[in-house]
């Protein structure tokens, strides 16, 4: 059953179009994530769905309700998790999540356990009565993620909720999200970091330039970047001349000596290994290490998108300081 | 039920974080404050200062109003927070009535702190209590939306000091408080009926001293058709700009 359904979604900034006609869909329980560099039209198009945002054009519905007529019945389900903190600096950590869970009606008693339970959930116990300004970077994310979840909404959309935190952090809020979803929550998340749509994401989708250009299960995206098959060999001696004997061997593979110890074999067939240890052994060849070499999510998005992942890669580094 | 408890937990944090904080308290009561002396001391004999009693609270609640809205709408919404409000399930009018409500008790607050210099040096009786507290409310209420338009149509807070200033000193001479409308240069004179505090400080005028040259009723209704007016624009600028 999908839970979110987008179905040509457009927004323009003046002439300029940040989200162009993009379609997608939302399985309910599932962790979808957007992903793309910066200016893609990520925060703009959660921005839509949380209804901080009108859509230029386009449909929206999410759990059944109109996106734009029923956003305030929408938001009563859904919980958000901007890029960037919005809480109250003044305000103690505690005094943040009780009153966000003031404004979604809970009970005292009811928001004061789940505060202290959240607070405990996420290490900052301890740290509950301080100013949220004078947290740290990860412990202000982490408070925003509580203030996000205190209602127990059935929608968690976060915006990049690992970038420019600690591994430590980041690995923390992987975790809770992963706990989030088994519990049941759906999950919508941005990110710029491919090993976290990786290991997060049931399903991704590629947004370039405000356009969704592809959207589908992990699984199924490494499984079509596996079309060939990748052995390497560590090798010693290694050379030019091993790479010659061996094309002249093995007329059919692609062979390249990589780097100056380890040499690469690529086919489209299954890759024997009997035959290459024979021919090392002949040789005189000492090979330490023999690995298969998956392609990964990197590949599979340099490949879709055309972008170079050095690029994403630069651009997050530089944000948010 | 549910909105109620969120309708007040807004209030009462705005209340906690910025109305009863040191430098807001002392800004909201020392301004109220001196302008009761400067004008008390200024006036010498006992009768000019009920005569300058109504402009006093009026001028007091204005500036009082005004400058909350700087802080709880323009820097919330500079720092981001305003929109948690946004993305609350509640309705704009309700949130915005909550963030609001705050400035109005402050405004008739500082109203009555000139009352109560005035109660120390002057016998008050003949006032009605009635119509003063409806004017105070009235003028608390139009002058907090007039705060809240201007908060939503700028975006730094200095910005919405400077503009509520160019708005609250033409208000300040041309309301009929210090100078009668009568003896303002004719080509100003509609321009003081066209302010809501003309409107306000007439009614005070009536209910302190029974002199107000409005006819009663006329004051009540120009002042809640420019409380609604003042806030259905801002409300509208919301949805306009920040749910953009
Ligand atoms: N309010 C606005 N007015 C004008 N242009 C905007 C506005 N908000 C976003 N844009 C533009 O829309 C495009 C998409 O922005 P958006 O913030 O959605 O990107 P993003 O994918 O979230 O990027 P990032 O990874 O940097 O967060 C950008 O080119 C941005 O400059
Ligand atoms: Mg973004």
């Amino acid at each position: 059953m999908n839970i979110i359904e987008v179905k040509k979604l457009t927004k323009k900034f003046g002439d300029f179009t940040a989200v162009n006609g993009i379609s997608f869909s939302v399985k309910k329980g599932e962790v979808f994530g957007f992903l793309g560099p910066n200016g893609a039209g990520k925060t703009t198009t959660i921005n839509m769905l949380t209804g901080l945002a009108k859509p230029s054009a386009g449909e929206i519905r999410i759990a059944g309700y109109d996106g734009s007529k029923e956003i305030k019945k929408v938001q009563q389900i859904i919980g958000i998790v901007p890029d960037e903190s919005n809480l109250y600096d003044e305000m103690s950590g505690l005094d943040n999540l009780l009153f966000c869970a003031s404004l979604y009606g809970m009970k005292k008693e009811v928001r004061e356990k789940r505060a202290k339970e959240l607070l405990e959930q996420f290490s900052l116990a301890d740290t509950g009565k301080r100013p949220f300004k004078a947290y740290s970077k990860g412990m202000k994310r982490k408070l925003t993620i509580a203030a996000g979840i205190i209602h127990h909404p059935a929608i968690l959309f976060l915006d990049e909720p690992t970038t420019g935190i600690d591994v430590e952090s980041a690995r923390q809020i992987r975790r809770l999200i992963k706990e989030l979803n088994a519990q049941g929550t759906t999950i919508f998340l941005t990110t710029h970091y491919i090993e976290e749509a990786e290991r997060l994401c049931h399903r991704l989708g590629f947004i370039v330039a405000g356009k969704v250009i592809k959207v589908s299960e992990v699984q199924a995206l490494m499984e079509e970047a596996q079309q060939e098959n990748v052995v390497e060999f560590r090798t010693e001696p290694n050379g030019l001349d091993l790479e010659k004997k061996l094309v002249r061997v093995f007329p059919k593979i692609r062979i390249k000596a990589s780097t100056g110890h380890s040499i690469r074999i690529t086919s489209q067939e299954p890759i024997e290994l009997m035959p290459f240890m024979k021919f090392f052994a002949q040789e005189g060849i000492k090979v330490s290490e023999a690995k298969i070499i998956r392609p990964s999510l990197e590949d599979v998005f340099v490949k879709i998108t055309g972008i170079g992942i050095d690029k994403l890669k630069k651009e997050k580094e530089g944000k948010r300081r | 039920m549910n909105k109620l408890m969120a309708f007040w937990s807004i209030l009462t944090k705005d209340m906690k974080n910025y109305y009863l904080k040191p430098p807001n308290i002392s800004w909201g009561i020392i301004f109220p404050i001196s302008w009761t002396l400067m004008f008390f001391i200024k006036s010498d004999s006992t009768v000019d200062l009920r005569q300058i009693l109504p402009g006093v609270m009026a001028l007091s609640i204005l500036f009082g109003t005004t400058s909350m809205l700087a802080v709880t709408i323009t820097f919330e919404r500079k720092s981001r927070s305003f929109e948690r409000l946004l993305l609350a399930p509640i309705s704009l009018n309700l949130l915005m009535l909550a963030k609001t409500t705050g400035a109005i008790f402050f405004g008739i607050i500082n109203a009555f702190i000139p009352l109560l210099f005035a109660s120390l040096m002057i016998d008050l009786s003949g006032i009605n209590w009635l119509t003063t507290f409806l004017g105070v409310v009235l003028i608390a209420v139009t002058s907090t939306f007039l705060g809240l338009l201007i908060a939503v149509s700028v975006s730094e807070v200095f910005e919405a000091q400077t503009f509520s200033n160019f708005f609250r000193f033409p208000m300040m001479f041309l309301c009929g408080l210090f100078i009668p409308l009568e003896k303002l240069p004719v080509f100003l004179q509609p321009l003081s009926y066209v302010l809501p505090l003309t409107y306000g400080a007439d009614l005070l005028k009536f209910a302190i001293n029974s002199a107000g040259s409005i006819r009663l009723w006329v004051s009540l209704l120009v002042l809640i058709g420019y409380a609604l007016v003042l806030f259905l624009i801002s409300t509208h600028n919301i949805k306009r700009k920040w749910i953009y």
